[in-house]
């Protein structure tokens, strides 16, 4: 793995952690949080600031230390996260996650508000906990970074050379040694690399036996070595054990050893005691070795031999704990080859149809063996389908953690008092959608902030809660997921909606519009009704890029809105792109199917409720009220293939702006799941058809585009309503 | 012919686990990973490793968890060498180490040389 997929790796890492540390903090706005959760937010900032120092990204682990210091300060009690400390968390983490996004783009700069933040954090760290960057300090000062030092070994059968010294070191390990898992052996084997090594253990404190612990270490060496090395490199055999020793110059080598005060004879290795001592202690004890000729290993510690005789053993657990197993997110797939897999089983459902179909034509009793495995196969198959398509499903959580950030900044900058609470954050859908509505999202949150919210006074006056509230939830409704974000701000000012559409020429200034018509407006490009142009939402960018990208994915977003009591979005969006539910219906002899999602009813009516209206317009009477009827073989161009014209069926649909229409059609047969084939890749666009799907007998059926087909028909009612034309043609525009 | 030293390294970043691997394998161990240390702890019990790395900040069960669980264990996988990577530093840390049983510590961002000799040095290989 090469070092730019590491890298990659870390930032999808990050993303993870930042989501969790969002999370956490979120859980402790709420004032649910347990000890749990703040070990959770200390973890998150704790492990970027960990990984990011291995790729360098420096101003991220600073940042990260200090918002760690001030975490850790929460987490050990020291420090009460109230209003304006969760304030700065929230500002940190959203600084954070900036910072994260720089390193991964390779910028070098720094977040805008970053050094106040900073500042504010050493500051609180300053005055609470016990001693404000000691770490650092002492980071600085005790180097504890292990260097590989290059040994010289030094060949001893010339004997020590010119200019080597004599030392001693006197090493007390304390009485963890073993049990900490050192090994004497191999750092005199260390030594021996620098010189000639004469060792003596001192067993002056081995307890009696009926005390002794053979875990435990009571022993001390006195090791003295002939060397050119200096006592650091000395010091660097004992690794991590160097403050157990003690080193003393005893003075250059000359000729023999000199006799030193403890009177030691030269070459005994190995006092009586050390070895009683060891026994218990089997395999971690160290077996001092002669001082020469100096052995690499320890045979009795390396232990590649009792590896070896268990092979199969070894082998087991890094398959059993998953070796080098990825977090889920770390499976990371071409979305394209989920797409074609997605494709592929989308056939196999229609294939399934198929010989179901033929087994049935084949006069097959449906008690017999055959029929019951069909829907074994049946159902299996749909479990497939399912499973892939929870591929790339996702929760919409992290989305509606950004919107979070968007509000926090927008409120920063608008000095308003806004909270943001959001539901059915675990709703799960498909990848792209999520990725896809981020942006649409965040431009209707600064909005609900921007023009949705009053001002604190304006609220206060209107004898609402100072601080506004904006929903951000979401939900299955079958087979769509509604997102809906409503604020409970002043609503729509239809009269200064109305005023300006007719100031920049949207509509006539006589034109009569609903209340839904005036809000329905917003959607309209280059519709701004911002007083004056804030810096947030005045950017050009108006509602209806949002419905144009909602529109995209096949979703659709509507407005409703209440004078004093605040306005709701509802975006409503296909769960995937690539399978929906819909009703088989039959029209001119064509097979057609229409999306369940937008159906109401199908009625068979009286004649009598069919009234003609206009030169050939006809409406559908139901419950009291008329609804336009669309004749699908006129408007689709399917009578010239002969064929009575809209037998006796209607389906009622409902389009996102709330409007009823009957589409006319001949028979319905049933409900199915159909697989979406995009005409436009492989035929051209056919207005009122949105797409293709293959039935059970092999068959192309058309899907019906019950949006089209709307607002042709508000556009025929238009033509025939010669005042209204201008707005319908904008409205419909938009359908 | 000689075996590879076996290291299990304990890490709840990906990231982490990855280069700790990849520097260690290519440098001729062979690694096991854990994604914490409650998975470390099990993948211990049920192997033979020559050398552990593990983090300390995790979900869980944290570093210190994992070394007292070593090190509570019997005969010598128990005194296995345990070494904390950790991007914490200071004597605090070095005491709170060694009182827990670490054998040693590798500070956090460690350099891959670094690594590799310090697990060279505590699984014998020189």
């Amino acid at each position: 793995m090469s070092a730019d997929n590491l890298k990659a790796m870390f930032f999808v890492e990050c993303e993870e952690l930042l989501e969790s540390l969002g999370e956490g903090l979120q859980t402790m706005e709420d004032g649910e949080a347990d000890s749990e959760t703040l070990h959770a937010i200390f973890r998150a900032v704790h492990s970027i600031k960990g990984t990011a120092g291995a790729f360098g990204f420096d101003t991220l682990v600073t940042f990260t230390h200090h918002y760690e210091t001030v975490l850790d300060l929460i987490r050990s009690d020291q420090l009460e996260a109230d209003g304006d400390i969760l304030r700065l968390l929230l500002r940190s983490s959203d600084i954070l996650a900036d910072l994260v996004e720089l390193a991964r783009s390779e910028d070098s700069g720094r977040p805008e508000a970053m050094d106040s933040v900073l500042e504010s954090l050493i500051e609180i760290s300053k005055h609470h906990g016990d001693d404000p960057g000691e770490d650092e300090a002492q980071s600085a000062d005790v180097d504890l970074t292990f260097e590989p030092v290059a040994f010289s070994p030094l060949s001893l059968d010339d004997g020590p050379p010119a200019g080597a010294l004599r030392y001693r070191i006197r090493f007390e390990p304390g009485t963890s040694f073993f049990r900490n898992g050192h090994d004497l052996g191999q750092i005199l084997a260390e030594l021996e690399k620098a010189g000639p090594v004469t060792v003596t253990a001192d067993s002056a404190t081995l307890p009696l036996l009926s005390d002794f612990d053979p875990g435990e270490c009571h022993l001390a060496w006195d090791i003295e070595i002939e060397t050119e090395a200096t006592e650091a490199e000395l010091l660097d055999a004992f690794m991590f054990l160097e403050e157990f020793c003690k080193v003393s110059e005893l003075g250059p080598v000359a000729g023999g050893l000199p006799d030193l005060g403890g009177g030691l004879p030269d070459l005994d290795p190995l006092p009586e005691a050390a070895p009683a001592a060891e026994l218990p202690a089997e395999p971690a004890a160290p077996e001092p070795e002669a001082p020469s000729p100096p052995r690499k290993t320890d045979p009795g510690r390396a232990a590649p031999e009792p590896a070896a005789a268990e092979p199969q053993k070894r082998a087991d657990p890094a398959g059993a704990t998953g070796g080098a197993t990825p977090k889920q997110p770390m499976l990371r797939v071409d979305p394209e080859r989920v797409d074609r897999l997605i494709n592929t089983v989308g056939e196999l459902i229609i294939n399934q149809a198929v010989i179901s179909q033929r087994i049935v034509e084949a006069g097959f009793d449906s008690n017999s063996d055959l029929m019951g495995d069909l829907d074994d196969f049946q159902h299996l198959a749909r479990e497939i389908q399912e499973g892939v398509m929870a591929i790339r499903a996702q929760p919409v959580k992290p989305l509606f953690q950004r919107m979070q950030r968007i509000v926090r900044e927008t409120v920063d900058a608008l000095g308003k008092d806004v909270t943001l609470v959001t539901e059915g954050e675990n709703t799960e859908v498909d990848k792209t959608l999520v990725e896809r509505l981020a942006d649409p999202l965040t431009h209707m949150i600064r909005n609900a902030v921007d023009h949705g919210i009053e001002r604190r006074e304006i609220r206060a006056q209107a004898g609402k809660p100072e601080k506004g509230t904006i929903r951000l939830a979401a939900a299955h409704r079958s087979g769509h997921v509604q997102i809906e974000i409503s604020d409970d701000g002043a609503g729509v000012n239809r009269p200064r909606v109305f005023e300006k559409a007719v100031e920049k020429g949207l509509i006539p200034a006589d034109a009569k519009l609903s209340d839904g018509e005036i809000d329905n407006l917003l959607f309209m490009p280059g519709f701004s009704t911002a007083a004056e142009v804030t810096n947030l939402s005045g950017r050009g960018v108006g509602m209806d890029v949002v419905k144009t990208a909602i529109s995209a994915l096949g979703g659709r977003v509507a407005i409703s809105s209440m004078p004093g009591k605040g306005t709701t979005f509802t975006i409503s969006m296909p769960l995937t792109l690539a399978v929906m539910d819909g009703m088989v219906v039959h029209i001119c002899g064509e097979t057609m199917v229409v999306p369940l999602a937008s159906i109401v009813e199908t009625i068979r009516p009286r004649p009598d409720d069919i009234k003609p209206i206009g030169r050939d317009g006809r409406l559908l009477f139901i419950r009291g009220t008329y609804v336009p009827i669309a004749s699908l073989s006129r408007m689709l161009g399917l009578l010239r293939q002969g064929g009575d014209s809209d037998g006796g069926v209607f389906v009622l649909v409902r389009s996102e702006s709330d409007d009823l229409v009957a589409l006319a059609v001949d028979d319905i047969s049933d409900q199915r799941q159909v697989v979406i084939k995009s005409l436009e890749g492989n035929y051209g666009a056919i207005p009122g058809i949105s797409a293709a799907t293959i039935l059970g007998d092999g068959r192309v059926a058309l899907i019906i585009d019950t949006e089209a087909i709307l607002s042709q028909v508000r556009r025929a009612g238009a033509e025939a309503a010669q005042h209204k034309e201008m707005f319908h043609e904008q409205a419909s525009a938009l359908g | 012919m000689t075996i590879a030293p076996h290291i299990l390294a304990i890490d709840d970043s990906f990231t982490i686990r990855e280069m700790v691997s990849q520097t260690l394998r290519d440098a001729g161990f062979e690694v096991t990973t854990a994604n914490d240390g409650q998975d470390g702890v099990e993948a211990f019990a049920g192997g033979r490793y020559d050398a552990v790395i593990t983090d300390i900040n995790m979900p869980r069960m944290d570093g210190f968890g994992v070394i007292e669980t070593i090190r509570s264990g019997q005969g010598s996988p128990a005194r296995v060498p345990i070494l904390v990577l950790t991007t914490e530093s200071g004597p605090k840390l070095k005491d709170r180490a060694r009182k827990a049983g670490a054998t040693g510590w590798i500070v956090k961002p460690f350099d891959d040389e670094a690594l590799v000799s310090v697990l060279n040095r505590v699984t014998g290989r020189g």
